[in-house]
């Protein structure tokens, strides 16, 4: 993952380092723009056993800022927000690896800086008894559940 | 014995005729004895499955997933036209968003499993669930309109589909809230271990369906315009997004 650009970026932005689990790192630009969750839609991608995406639907481009182009191939890290704390998605990847569906709600990072929460779900795709990918499906979530959430995560960090 | 062919019961009221016509269709394609069966309600169709009694199905996505891991049916075809749930007011409600709703709401809506699911996920962001609002179950979703009109519910649950076929007097009188954009979420035509091995034979007659105009005619009859292909691999992801949404 390239680290952000400012030239994407819209309004007032932090700079921060993310540090993930493989140890990389990137730069991230962040602004406090939220854009509200569409109603009615769903945002659908697809990973491999590793985290890559390799499906994502409309909804998940429009509200992510990325091309497609820029979306299939990469980690799902891609749109890491730094005010998520690493222990939600260790506790992630815990449950999906154990064959089991997690649910949590998610701050994620816009190309433009801007973010969005969502009510997500993983589950894992299993064929033949075998793990073959994960699929991610969010919904709207309520605004009382991401107060919840921000407070939450803000004692975790 | 012939096979045995049934519609899932949240067809339209003016399909009944077509699906009988489909069946002829399929018989002729296949060269054998099938019989169209429907069922009232969606409990009696899934006794019917349970026991065997159902050859070909034209299922809604929710028991899609039933039918193909459990009881090793495949997807012949599915009509391309995505399943939308629409949830509406009345026309003069003081509810103008969801968020607005509040526990207690009554909730008109047929059986249907997969717009119980999504509508009731719509109502996630008022943290409305099932335990804070009461359900209440209609056969069609011209009863559904009928509740909200004779002021039984606060809001009701409809196939947007359902919900733009009602008549313009019943329509105007009520206001859609939401209307839900899922688009890969479907309706199939599932065949069961006893046909497999006609699969795609059958898939390949449902997908020319259209070339002719008259089959194409029934097609519009019962709501779509062509039968796409839909092999396992998709199928499965569709299961797989209907079970991470499933509570
Ligand atoms: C199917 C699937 C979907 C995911 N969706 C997101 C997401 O929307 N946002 C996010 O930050 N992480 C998501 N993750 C978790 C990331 O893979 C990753 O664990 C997380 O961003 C933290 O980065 P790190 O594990 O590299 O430290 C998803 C994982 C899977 C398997």
């Amino acid at each position: 993952m390239h680290d952000m650009s400012p030239s994407d970026i819209q309004g007032d932005y932090q700079e921060t380092t993310l540090k993930y689990f493989d140890g990389n790192q990137r730069k991230v630009l962040v602004t406090d723009i939220e854009t509200p969750y569409p109603e009615g839609k769903l945002i659908v991608s697809r990973t491999d056993t590793k985290g890559n995406i390799t499906h994502c639907n409309r909804s998940f481009i429009d509200m992510s800022g990325y091309e497609e182009s820029e979306i299939i191939g990469q980690p799902h890290a891609l749109l890491r927000h730094p005010d998520m704390p690493a222990a939600a998605f260790e506790d992630l990847w815990k449950t999906v690896q154990a064959g089991d569906k997690w649910h949590g709600y998610v701050k994620n990072l816009r190309k433009d800086g801007g973010y969005y929460w969502v009510y997500a779900t993983v589950i894992p795709n299993i064929r033949k008894g075998q793990v073959i990918g994960y699929t991610s499906v969010r919904r709207k979530p309520s605004r009382q559940k991401v107060e919840e959430a921000i407070t939450t995560y803000a004692n975790m960090n | 014995m012939p096979y045995q062919f049934t519609v899932s019961p949240d067809f339209g009221p003016n399909q009944l005729a077509g699906w009988h016509i489909f069946n002829t269709w399929l018989q002729r394609q296949l060269d054998t004895d099938i019989h169209f069966e429907t069922y009232d309600s969606f409990e009696a169709q899934r006794q019917a499955i349970d026991e065997d009694n159902v050859d070909i199905i034209y299922a809604n996505p929710y028991d899609a997933s039933f039918l193909v891991r459990e009881k090793g049916f495949v997807a012949a075809a599915t009509p391309q036209k995505p399943d939308e749930t629409t949830i509406a007011v009345l026309v003069d409600s003081p509810v103008q968003e969801i968020e607005a709703l509040t526990p207690g709401s009554k909730i008109a809506q047929t059986n249907d499993p997969d717009i119980s699911m999504m509508g009731m996920l719509m109502l996630e962001p008022a943290n409305l669930n099932a335990g804070n609002t009461t359900a209440i179950h209609q056969d069609s979703y011209i009863q559904v309109a009928k509740a909200l009109i004779q002021g039984k519910a606060d809001i009701g649950f409809f196939l947007s589909e359902a919900f733009d076929e009602l008549s313009s007097l019943v329509k105007s009188q009520l206001r859609p809230l939401v209307s839900s954009d899922i688009q890969i979420v479907s309706h199939a035509l599932l065949i069961g271990p006893k046909l497999a091995d006609r699969k795609e034979e059958l898939t390949n007659k449902l997908t020319s369906m259209d070339a002719d105009p008259q089959d194409k005619s029934l097609l519009q009859s019962l709501g779509f315009e062509k039968w796409a292909p839909m092999d396992e691999d998709e199928m499965e992801f569709m299961i797989d997004l209907i079970e991470a949404l499933a509570a």
